[in-house]
């Protein structure tokens, strides 16, 4: 942590904000690193655009504090901030052609117009649109409008770039290459990023770390890895991929091994390490298994340390993989549980008893 | 013959009460030019011969200077202040909501629906229990009166248009409220600002009611055509001057029309659409 490439770029501690009687955000402590990217992941409504814009400036706190590169942001408008942001319609001027958009910070600097068309062009580099400066704003495409906003922003060298759902209105394929090209960038030049996006998928590839808000508070904050495999909490568990939550209860905890009974696979002892912290055994209900910790044995598998039977009540095939719901006795609800497809594996239709395997290492206890 | 025409307005009874009816709304507009280059001073049927001498006659009347010059400060100062405060009230309400808003915004509309006649005696009794003497400033208050919806009515769609997040992102990009209003928000409503000018000026050159009532020793065009109206004489010179009057405003309303569809156009093409989106 005493690496300078860690060093904290935002603090934001304590933060609330409420427009009237409605409150926006409660409580909202993270600290973002300098250089990473970081993203703030929710469904709608949830506070994540109002944190950023507390961020840019648009909007003051209520309460706590908000620091940028070791300077209290109370007080200071956003034209003031070492922060530039790439908006959710991109905003490009449409009276000014791609050059005088992404220059448009720079005239304020008084840089002299060779230097500044010097970093215009540099900046059009890096987005790729080398060339398209004499463009007007009507004539770019969705993904072209989203590369002058990024670009706008760049020129200004800012210490933080704001991301709201910037890929939001892309189509599919271009959203996907979209998210290679900024991370890449990101990576490249060093600036610190933070993205505002509802879709968990763009969350897990682009980022460092996320924070995943619900409700106006921060639910769980940490690397895509780590929200994946340990959710913190149930909402989490089923807002980032696919979770089967299992009746179960435990025993144990604290500094001894949990002791979990889940009704539809049996006994299980689980180290107290893979629990979140502030998990107590007695308020165990539920635990989550991923559709991919179960297997369906077959030949290639092989048979697993634990295994149970169950009955496929429907297959739906993708191609390279196929999700299976199965019932399992003991289990209220059917689980959810995907397979690859090997070159021999066969596909076990509707109505087919299969052995489902597992391990203990598959369970993740929740909050 | 009378069967024949018969069948036509049958067939085609839309048409022809079309037609009728532009007769009947345009057809004494036409006269004006017609008896305007009539060499005659009697106003009738049948034309006499084609003459310029009324025209000519306008140029050597020292009195109708001063009620044009009149007009034209008077047109264009209401012109000048009803946009601004047209623009000041249209940005407000596209960018706040404050509580009694439709409210607020129905009382400043509302002259627009109000007898003229009654606005024009409200000030002047307004006027004359505040002590002040008539002149073309009060005209100048009465015409912004009546104004100013005009502007905002215009003005509004010109801000609606226009996506809030430019001024944000403009702020964002290091620059003031004045430079980003001067950079972003003025080019934007530009085409309105310029169309809002030319309709509150043709409508305050034209206005005779409240001038008639608030003007004192300074009389604007259209009240010096009515007090010409007494001399059978001066007739046909103010058919002359009818005819310059109704040109300039027809080509004021042309040029202000072009330039609001240009603004529409413009912020169609603008990042305001839903182009790109689902």
């Amino acid at each position: 942590m005493s690496n300078a490439a860690h060093a904290p770029i935002i603090e934001i501690t304590d933060v609330s904000k409420s427009f009237g009687s409605v409150t926006a955000l409660s409580g909202v402590n993270a600290t973002i690193r300098e250089g990473e990217f970081f993203s703030l992941l929710g469904p709608s409504g949830c506070g994540k655009t109002t944190l950023l814009r507390l961020i840019a400036g648009f909007e003051q706190v209520t309460g706590g504090t908000i620091v940028i590169a070791g300077k209290s942001m109370k007080g200071i408008p956003a034209n003031q901030r070492p922060t530039n942001m790439v908006f959710q319609s991109y905003a490009i001027f449409p009276h000014l052609n791609v050059a005088e958009n992404v220059g448009y910070g720079l005239v304020r600097k008084k840089l002299g117009k060779d230097a500044m068309r010097r970093e215009v062009d540099e900046a059009l580099a890096m987005v790729d649109l080398t060339g398209y400066g004499e463009r007007k704003a009507h004539e770019l495409s969705g993904g072209q409008r989203q590369r002058v906003a990024l670009a706008r922003a760049l020129v200004m060298r800012p210490k933080v770039i704001l991301l709201d759902e910037p890929l939001s209105a892309l189509d599919k394929k271009l959203r996907d290459q979209m998210q290679h090209e900024l991370r890449s960038l990101q990576k490249s030049l060093g600036i610190t990023f933070i993205l505002v996006t509802h879709d968990q998928e763009e969350a897990l590839i682009m980022s460092d770390r996320i924070a995943v808000i619900f409700d106006g508070t921060i639910a769980q904050l940490a690397t895509p890895e780590e929200l994946y495999r340990r959710p913190a909490t149930r909402k989490v568990a089923s807002f980032i991929g696919v979770m089967n939550f299992l009746e179960a209860s435990a025993t144990g905890g604290g500094n001894t091994p949990y002791q979990l009974t889940i009704s539809a696979l049996g006994d299980v002892e689980i180290d107290a390490s893979r629990a979140p912290d502030r998990l107590k055994a007695s308020d165990v209900t539920v635990v989550g298994v991923r559709p991919e910790m179960f297997t369906i044995v077959d030949e290639d598998t092989g048979n697993f340390e634990r295994q149970v039977q169950g009955k496929v009540t429907s297959t739906d095939y993708y191609g390279d993989m196929t999700y299976y719901t199965v019932a399992l006795p003991g289990a209220s609800n059917p689980v959810t549980i995907s397979m690859r497809n090997t070159a021999g594996r066969a596909v076990a239709r509707e109505g087919t008893q299969v052995t489902v395997g597992w391990g203990a290492d598959s369970i993740v206890l929740l909050e | 013959m009378m069967g024949v025409i018969g069948r036509f307005i049958s067939s085609n009874w839309l048409a022809v009460y079309a037609v009728a009816y532009m007769l009947f709304l345009y057809a004494p507009v036409i006269l004006l030019p017609l008896f305007a280059f009539n060499d005659a001073t009697i106003i009738a049927f049948p034309l006499s011969g084609y003459t310029t001498k009324w025209f000519d006659l306008l140029w050597t009347t020292e009195a109708l200077h001063g009620a044009v010059r009149n007009s034209a400060f008077v047109a264009l100062s209401t012109a000048l202040i009803s946009t601004l405060l047209g623009a000041c009230a249209a940005r407000s309400a596209a960018n706040h909501h404050f509580p009694g808003q439709k409210g607020v915004m129905g009382f400043i509309m509302l002259p627009l629906v109000l007898p003229e006649i009654i606005v024009a005696v409200a000030l002047l009794v307004m006027l004359m229990q505040l002590g002040m003497s008539l002149s073309l400033w009060t005209v100048i208050a009465g015409h912004v009166l009546i104004c100013t919806p005009f502007s905002i009515a215009i003005l509004s769609s010109a801000f609606a248009g226009m996506e809030s997040s430019l001024e944000e992102a403009s702020f964002d990009l290091g620059e003031t409220r004045w430079g980003t209003f001067r950079r972003v928000t003025l080019p934007l409503i530009m085409p309105g600002v310029i169309s809002s000018l030319l309709i509150t000026f043709t409508i305050s050159l034209d206005e005779f009611i409240i001038s008639f009532f608030l003007t004192g020793t300074d009389v604007t065009l259209p009240v010096y055509i009515w007090s010409q109206l007494r001399f059978p004489s001066k007739l046909p010179s103010v058919m002359a001057l009818g005819t310059i009057l109704l040109v300039v405003s027809v080509a004021l309303l042309f040029v202000a029309e072009i330039f609001r569809r240009r603004a529409a156009r413009r912020q169609g093409a603008g990042p305001g659409s839903t182009q790109g989106l689902v």
